[in-house]
């Protein structure tokens, strides 16, 4: 598969569907392409091409499947850890609490964050906005159901982040699945949001937006930054993922980044 | 084996990894020479934690700078770039690095064969992938697209890897330009 042919590909998303992923890291959009063209055992990339022009329902899963939706509850327990020792008693002195995970895919990072909020008495007054631009996996977060298999993985992390309950109060098990208490779902209020071209929506105290920008050129991640920094209450806090920075953004002397993990705090 | 090979220029080295291969790194590093002409990128599977001390124990005694990779770092001559634990790592057409958080690719993320794939892409027949003691067959797939893009393939030979697997793997199922110990692989590399 040749540059121009996914420059052709992202030419017709634009243009029929309205999708725009021409400012994603290309290396890692062009590997996904590549993937999916095997994984559908497409004979060439016209054909995928073809399927995705005319396709509408294929479209949707081509859209899931560039687009990454891997995640884990409490990735990073220390950045949990933080979030409980460091932010939560400072929002706690809020009335009210608005979170905004953007790119949350399934929800399992938002459904970490409302147990740290639950375990702080802070829940009552919080709403947790869960966005993604696949409405497929937003239906995942409504529901709350993750994989029991994950759940040993997830209690030690859970544990690591600073957790004393039994993890597994949490959740219902059922055949094979692991259903998430309703208490946490429903201060979870899910909507499509496209961080490419949508726009700010309201005005958040934190705004937790972990790996998704490495998926992003360094254009579209300042454009994205002046999102989240135009979203943010003044004294607000912004966290992303490890390996990620505000360093060079054009954001950064807006913010004062806290500790050691990815949060920053909203200075002006 | 090409005639020509150390008549061209080396774009970036790309170095993989897995069981027993901290140790070949640990006498390797410290014998190139510095200011190395080319990036070196190492990809090893190890435990996902968050301590990136791993850094920090390859730089002492390497005398070109090792550094941990953050999103969008440029990828410049004379630096070792690691692998973060738990991302894939890929090189974009302008030179810097993209960390991707997607499937793991032979059980492991990062995954070697996703970056040789990446490095084969960008830098073509200026491509040096090196492979290195393991039991995966991680790297045998990436070989094939370094090769396929005109790129050099080494491997450090399977009766000095202390798990030979992996390179063994890669000699029976790619194609393979090197055979090398450590004190051959050192010699070639600097004179690349």
């Amino acid at each position: 598969m040749e540059d121009e042919d996914i420059d052709l590909l992202l030419t017709d998303l634009f243009d029929l569907y309205g999708y725009d992923f021409t400012n994603y890291s290309r290396a890692s959009l062009k590997r996904r392409i590549v993937r999916l063209c095997s994984i559908d055992k497409f004979p060439s990339f016209a054909e995928l091409r073809y399927k995705v022009r005319t396709d509408e329902a294929y479209l949707k899963r081509f859209v899931e499947e560039i687009t990454v939706n891997v995640t884990e509850m409490f990735r990073d327990p220390s950045f949990y850890k933080s979030l409980r020792e460091d932010i939560l008693p400072v929002l706690g002195t809020k009335p009210f609490i608005r979170v905004w995970h953007a790119g949350c895919s399934t929800g399992e990072e938002v459904y970490s964050l409302a147990i740290l909020l639950k375990e702080a008495n802070l829940l009552r007054k919080s709403l947790l906005y869960a966005t993604d631009l696949n409405p497929t996996v937003l239906e995942k977060v409504r529901k709350g159901i993750f994989p029991l298999n994950q759940m040993k993985q997830y209690s030690e992390s859970y544990i690591a982040s600073g957790g004393v309950n039994d993890f597994s109060t949490y959740y219902t098990a059922n055949y094979g699945q692991a259903k998430f208490d309703q208490s946490l779902a429903e201060k979870i209020i899910i909507s499509t949001h496209n961080l490419v071209s949508d726009g700010s929506f309201n005005e958040f105290d934190l705004i937790l937006c972990r790996n998704v920008l490495i998926y992003f050129d360094k254009d579209l991640q300042d454009r994205v930054l002046k999102l989240f920094d135009a979203s943010l209450g003044s004294l607000g806090y912004l966290a992303l993922g490890t390996k990620e920075t505000l360093k060079f953004s054009v954001v950064q002397h807006n913010f004062k980044q806290l500790n050691r993990e990815k949060i920053w705090k909203k200075i002006v | 084996m090409e005639e020509d090979s150390l008549n061209r220029p080396c774009g970036a080295l790309v170095i993989g990894g897995s069981a027993g291969s901290l140790q070949v790194l640990f006498q390797l590093l410290p014998i190139l020479k510095p200011a190395l002409t080319f990036p070196v990128i190492l990809v090893l599977h190890r435990r996902n934690s968050a301590d990136s001390t791993l850094s920090e124990v390859l730089s002492s005694k390497n005398q070109n700078p090792v550094k941990e990779v953050e999103d969008k770092d440029p990828v410049l001559p004379g630096n070792v770039y690691l692998a973060p634990a738990d991302y894939h790592l890929l090189v974009e057409r302008d030179f810097t690095f993209s960390l991707d958080y997607s499937e793991k690719v032979n059980f492991s993320r990062p995954s070697i064969d996703v970056t040789f794939e990446s490095v084969a892409e960008v830098y073509g027949r200026l491509a040096v992938a090196l492979l290195l003691s393991g039991a995966n067959e991680d790297g045998t797939k990436g070989f094939l697209s370094v090769k396929s893009s005109g790129g050099r393939t080494i491997v450090q030979d399977p009766e000095t890897a202390q798990m030979p697997f992996m390179p063994h793997h890669a000699i029976t199922h790619s194609s393979v330009d090197y055979i090398l110990n450590i004190t051959q692989m050192a010699d070639l590399i600097n004179r690349l």
